[in-house]
């Protein structure tokens, strides 16, 4: 799962995204669920006077961070180890995943709870803790049901989101052994706390990500609906948090602006129901330790690039995916990435980097930009994303397209190729053309052809219209 | 007032109709229209598709070719909005593109015009598409004109702020993925009762227009130049 998922995509977006179209269930699951958190966000956003200049705060704080962001982590650092924390830097997926398998090694512990797990499931580090023998435990209500059914999340925010309650009770009946299960929300949230429960109380480490974490006071924070990530963050010994080094905010009064945006925009709450803030250990309350991993896995190279730098102030709210209307009709598993929608598609080819280029996902947009008109940091996503797609043409062959859009550039870059050029399809057209529609459509256009017509070159083009107006005038 | 009509390669090479109705528009309003024969293409294919140094030829093209004129009108909101945004940071002519309209905006916004003296009989459904309506944010300066229209009644199109799947290369590379996007369209359109769909965009009429074709609709798309024109 995690696996396929940090892995390059075996097959690109194009294809899987026609198996996805495939499957009638999951898109009418996902067009009501993104139709009713549109609506949510779009009601609790309009509220707020000054949304737009939250928005602005929100991109500057995130902003100033990341362009000092060697300073802030060495004072993240320096707090969370005064507070009793103690910090490991991570490089990668492997090096991340050594440090937590050691740690949760040295506590004795064959189980952990996990909470908040985007960063966990970016390293694969259920399947390093497997192949160590440690069992993990999704405690998020959705995480849980993705884990159960030995699924990927496919949304950021409602990993099940693919998912109705029919099918989640389905899952519970036979993975939790309770067939008398209904598909009564209140009845699977309980089902699914009985089966946490026990495991809370068992549980001796917990690992958790990060929403956030202050440099000037070493406090991290989770934001989640269910309680069960105060749980994990509470109740056993050993606390490990694994954080992509982006997600460090400089000040403790960022917070302010962070706590307002990100709710409204992800959950389309005013405010969501459990914000945990803990600054390293405290004697008699919550873990004994407290461990902060912090992931570089691609961060530092994506920083470094001017143009796609302004994704890393993604705050993981998912309001982007929700108005996605690609999204909409794939859901996330088409984009074979722990991120999918417009951000997945901008980031996971930044953080990829040598692991291999995930090339399709720039191009899985229509660049409509509804994504950029909802994102509380203000990411322009269509930017990054035509800067991902030059990337992309830049570095690997783009075979016919290629040659047709260089050569096309040629054409455009004058006026006599240009209008021989029209001339040429006209002429060239005439065997495919019926009644001034094109009515077979061969190579890469045969996709367009499948679903829609396509005009002929006219017998008049409009400079052709244009000229015979002024000889005649 | 000089003023060129920059009609896009889309329009001049495939629909034709929309850049002889924008002359049509602008010459009953009295604006003396000249056709630069040099263009071609903004870029913004190029550019969008990732062709960056294409893009640059074009975009210094573009430049050249509009230099000396007060204002430049086109019936495309996608084609404006690259050059509005893409222009000055491609290396060309930095103070031409606020001289560059799209024809909605360069109508009411500039002219101050909402009444264009045309007559149309029938129930019209205006797509706001995209371009227009999120990178150029020519807000109800269509739906205005429209309402000026006598005869023509308006229909609310349900979502009508979802994108069509047209998206340039976006429907040939993923065709299936904007096939889907357009059905939706298609199925809003006909849920709107209407019996033309308008636009201000020649690229997506292109789209949505090949997706009622394919189906027999009778349903007509039209651009709102061909409207006004009427």
């Amino acid at each position: 799962m995690s696996q396929a998922a940090r892995s390059a995509p075996s097959e690109p977006f194009p294809v899987a995204a026609r198996a996805a179209l495939g499957d009638a269930q999951t898109r009418a699951n996902l067009a009501r669920a993104t139709t009713t958190i549109r609506a949510r966000r779009a009601a609790v956003v309009a509220e707020v006077d000054d949304w737009e200049e939250l928005r602005a705060a929100g991109a500057a704080l995130r902003d100033d961070a990341l362009g000092r962001l060697d300073d802030v982590l060495l004072e993240l650092e320096a707090s969370v180890e005064r507070a009793g924390g103690v910090v490991h830097w991570a490089r990668d997926a492997a090096e991340a995943n050594a440090v937590v398998v050691e740690i949760v090694q040295d506590a004795g512990a064959a189980e952990v709870v996990k909470v908040k797990s985007l960063t966990t499931d970016e390293i694969g580090l259920n399947d390093a803790l497997a192949a160590a023998g440690i069992s993990p435990l999704e405690t998020d209500l959705a995480e849980l049901i993705v884990q159960l059914a030995g699924e990927r999340p496919s949304h950021l925010l409602v990993p099940a989101i693919h998912k109705n309650r029919v099918e989640i009770r389905d899952l519970f009946r036979e993975r939790l052994g309770r067939p008398d299960l209904t598909d009564d929300p209140f009845e699977l949230a309980e089902a699914a706390r009985v089966h946490l429960r026990a495991a809370f109380l068992r549980a001796r480490v917990a690992i958790s990500g990060a929403n956030f974490a202050v440099a000037e006071t070493g406090t991290v924070g989770v934001v989640e609906s269910e309680g069960n990530g105060r749980m994990c963050t509470t109740l056993p010994e050993v606390l490990v948090t694994v954080m992509g080094i982006e997600k460090a905010i400089a000040r403790w009064r960022d917070l302010e602006v962070l706590l307002q945006l990100l709710p409204r925009s992800s959950t389309g709450e005013r405010m969501n129901p459990y914000t945990s803030l803990w600054s390293g250990v405290r004697a008699g309350d919550g873990p004994r330790a407290f461990h902060l991993v912090l992931l570089d896995g691609g961060r530092t190279r994506a920083l470094a690039d001017p143009e796609g730098r302004p994704a890393l102030r993604c705050i993981r709210c998912s309001a982007c995916l929700n108005v996605c209307p690609v999204y909409r009709q794939t859901g996330g598993h088409a984009y074979h990435t722990v991120y999918a929608g417009p951000i997945g598609a901008i980031l996971a080819p930044q953080l990829a980097g040598e692991r291999g280029q995930p090339g399709s996902l720039p191009f899985a947009s229509s660049l409509c930009g509804a994504c950029a008109d909802v994102c509380p940091v203000r990411i322009d996503i269509p930017r990054i994303l035509v800067h991902e797609r030059a990337k992309v043409v830049g570095a690997e062959s783009q075979g016919l397209e290629g040659l047709a859009l260089r050569r096309l550039g040629r054409v455009f870059a004058s006026r006599s190729r240009y209008e021989r050029a029209q001339r040429l399809a006209r002429a060239l057209q005439r065997p495919a053309v019926r009644d001034g529609h094109v009515r077979w459509f061969a190579g890469p256009l045969a996709g367009w052809g499948a679903e829609r017509d396509l005009p002929g070159v006219p017998p008049q083009t409009f400079r052709e219209w244009w000229e015979a107006r002024e000889r005649g005038a | 007032m000089r003023v060129a009509l920059f009609v896009t390669c889309l329009a001049d090479t495939l629909l034709p109709e929309s850049g002889k109705a924008t002359v049509t528009v602008l010459e009953r309003l009295g604006v003396d229209v000249d056709f630069p024969r040099e263009q071609t293409c903004c870029g913004q294919l190029h550019l969008n598709a990732g062709y960056v140094e294409e893009a640059r030829t074009l975009a210094r093209r573009f430049a050249e070719v509009f230099h000396g004129y007060d204002a430049v009108v086109s019936p495309s909101g996608s084609c404006v909005g690259h050059v509005r945004t893409h222009l000055a940071e491609l290396g060309a002519d930095a103070a031409l593109p606020e001289r560059v309209w799209e024809l909605s905006q360069f109508l009411t916004g500039e002219l101050g015009v909402v009444d264009v003296g045309s007559r149309f009989a029938g129930s019209v459904t205006y797509h706001p598409t995209c371009h227009s309506l999120r990178v150029l944010r020519v807000g109800d300066g269509p739906e205005r004109l429209l309402g000026a229209v006598p005869g023509l009644e308006l229909a609310p199109l349900p979502a009508a702020e979802e994108c069509c799947g047209f998206g340039g290369t976006f429907a040939v590379k993923n065709a299936a993925v904007s096939g889907a996007m357009l059905e939706e369209k298609l199925a809003n359109v006909a849920a709107s009762g209407a019996g033309a769909v308008c636009a201000c965009d020649a690229s997506c009429l292109l789209h949505i227009g090949g997706g009622l074709r394919r189906r027999r609709s009778p349903v007509r798309s039209l651009h709102l130049a061909e409207i006004l024109a009427a």
